[in-house]
């Protein structure tokens, strides 16, 4: 198939040389502006094949203008990024037809109904009336839509509209997915549903950039993440490495006598392997805090306190939320909006 | 359920050009899309249906007598009916621009624009979907006109004078498809729509001849294209005036603003942020 090796040529040659050869998308010092603000100003990162890459940032922070130049509804003003292997500035067309997008909104036709919904994006997508029909039942099947098939989507719940929009997203077989904020919007009980959704593409081996501004979003569904702020990348790497990078683990020990919650402490401090005074005593769950920093750290602790005849009811390590880790990283909330960055969003999207 | 896999190879990724055929295709599920809509929402067809009838019976019933003459309310007829199908190519076009609008604010627009379809083919699809309602109001105006004593002397004139009437509300459309690509909101299109569309629909000889106004006005209507438009038809459908002028104009005036408007509004489709 000689068709085939060009294509596969011009994909190798596209993609930067430090790229990892499994990567599915790679991004080097995009930049784009709007007007004086810089909504991405230099992003680089990866996405290897069947992994989910976590995008976190607060409102502003430039993540849906990233999405919106990796699907090629905007222009970057420069840098580079490529899509399996397909530039998205002058390949715009390939990339197209390898992405799949959810966006922030669900981008759904509401007067129609879900079966007219994604049977049009079939024949959009070039495949036989045949096809295109029994992919879109597959897919309603799939999504636990079937029921509502021949409904418009106006009728539907907010979960409901979200699984067409994935089910729309999947037609064409995407090599690459984009979760724009996939849960945005919609109440705890929802949100489950779609994250179940969207750890099925993930266990089937989908490749996934997701945008979220839920630490717990991208805790649950991402391998790795990439934290934004204002336009840049601020951190990068799997999701543990990151969170030990900023805080290392927390013991918790929890003496089986109450009383001895104090002695426990103190035998820590003296032991002196994690700093004087960094042990805190937690009298509500009855348990002793002692952040560590390495493996040989958490035996050594143990082995101080039993040697102290301390009988130990349970030990737990935790690690810091990622809203700590955001904290850290950037000096100020995640969650917290920072107003002249939403306007950006605003003009972004 | 082989059906809903979600990894297989990536579709024939060859050059990414898109064929005639395949535009075709794509431009057939989209109008699809949008004969949907109607069955859905059939209150979106009253614009085309109950427009001219309305427009009819009131400019016949109430203007006419005293613009003809009550004893020459027939003639009026013959007189207001290829007019009013000037109008409506521009009212139906107007719809245009709003609808396309409504697609932008939901995110409906962002997922065509990151398929792998010619962009051109969303508003291709648009305009056959107009073009359709442009001609049931054509059919709706002219049965009322019957009803009411239309005559046509001649048959394949009556038909050149819907053709050209849907060759200049093609035209018309680029302008409104501009606006809908552009404006922020549905409601500024109508608006602006139709701060436009007064004076030049009553600027013209669409509903009466314009040897009664000033001369500054018969300026502007015999610059007006909805005049030549509206004197063509009257002319192809009846005769009794030349006609290669005003058809001329018409044509002329469809085409400078497809040649200008129609790349702005592409342009302007396909680089919206």
């Amino acid at each position: 198939m000689p068709a085939g090796t060009v294509v596969r040529m011009t994909r190798i040659d596209n993609k930067p040389s430090d790229a990892a050869p499994d990567a599915a998308v790679t991004v080097r010092g995009l930049v784009k502006h709007y007007g004086e603000t810089r909504a991405l100003d230099g992003v680089d990162l990866d996405v290897r094949e069947g992994t989910v890459l976590g995008v976190l940032g607060p409102n502003g922070a430039g993540k849906t203008t990233l999405v919106r130049c990796l699907s090629t509804l905007i222009t970057p003003d420069s840098g580079h990024a490529t899509v399996a292997g397909f530039d998205v500035v002058r390949q715009p067309r390939q990339t197209r037809r390898v992405i799949g997008l959810t966006g922030q909104y669900a981008s759904v036709d509401e007067k129609l109904s879900g079966f007219e919904n994604l049977y049009m994006i079939g024949r959009l997508l070039d495949l036989p009336r045949k096809e295109a029909r029994a992919r879109a039942d597959g897919l309603l099947e799939r999504f636990s839509l079937t029921e509502a098939a021949k409904r418009p989507a106006s009728t539907y719940s907010g979960g409901m509209r979200r699984r067409l929009d994935l089910a729309a997203s999947m037609i064409g077989h995407p090599a690459v997915l984009y979760l724009d904020e996939p849960t945005t919007g919609l109440d705890p009980r929802t949100r489950n549903e779609v994250w179940t959704e969207v750890k099925r593409m993930v266990a089937e081996g989908a490749t996934v950039l997701l945008t979220t501004q839920y630490m717990e979003e991208a805790e649950q569904l991402a391998s790795e993440l990439t934290v934004m702020d204002r336009g840049k990348v601020i951190a990068g790497g799997r999701i543990d490495e990151l969170k030990a990078r900023v805080g290392g683990r927390t013991l918790r020990i929890r003496p089986a006598d109450p009383g001895e919650l104090h002695p426990t402490a103190t035998a820590l401090d003296e032991f002196g392997l994690t700093g004087p005074g960094r042990a805190t005593v937690d009298t509500e769950s009855g348990t002793v805090l002692v952040p560590v920093l390495s493996d040989e750290q958490l035996t050594a602790v143990v082995g101080a306190v039993t040697a102290r005849g301390i009988t130990l009811a349970g030990i737990t390590t935790e690690l810091p939320s990622l809203d700590e880790v955001f904290l850290s990283l950037t000096g100020h909330k995640a969650s917290a909006p920072q107003d002249a960055s939403n306007a950006l969003e605003e003009v972004a999207v | 359920m082989s059906s809903a896999t979600l990894t297989a190879p990536a579709a024939q990724v060859s050059e990414g050009r898109i064929g005639l055929r395949a535009n075709l295709r794509h431009i057939g599920a989209l109008v699809r899309r949008n004969l949907l809509w109607i069955r859905q929402d059939p209150e979106s067809m009253f614009d085309a249906v109950l427009m001219p009838i309305v427009f009819t019976l009131l400019f016949v019933f109430v203007f006419g007598g005293a613009i003809a003459g009550t004893q020459n309310r027939d003639a009026y007829v013959n007189y207001v009916v290829p007019g009013l199908m000037a109008m409506m190519g521009m009212n139906i076009a107007m719809g245009v621009g709003t609808g396309f609008n409504q697609d932008f604010q939901t995110g409906v627009m962002d997922r065509f624009r990151s398929l792998p379809i010619a962009r051109f083919s969303v508003l291709i699809a648009k305009i056959t979907v107009e073009i359709g309602r442009m001609l049931v109001a054509t059919a709706v105006l002219l049965t009322v006109g019957f009803v009411l004593g239309l005559s046509v002397a001649n048959v394949p004139g009556l038909f050149a004078a819907i053709g050209l009437s849907m060759v200049f509300g093609f035209g018309i459309m680029w302008i409104f498809l501009t606006m809908g690509v552009v404006m922020k909101n549905a409601q500024a299109i109508q608006a602006m729509g139709f701060l436009v569309l007064m004076p030049l629909q009553f600027g013209s000889s669409i509903f009466a001849p314009t040897n009664t106004m000033p001369g500054w006005l018969q300026a502007f209507t015999d610059y007006n294209p909805l005049s030549s438009l509206a004197d063509a038809a009257r002319g192809l459908m009846n005769g009794g005036q030349p006609i290669g002028h005003d058809v001329m104009v018409t044509v002329l005036w469809s085409v400078v603003l497809t040649a200008v408007m129609a790349p702005i509004a592409i342009r302007k489709f396909t680089t919206k942020a």
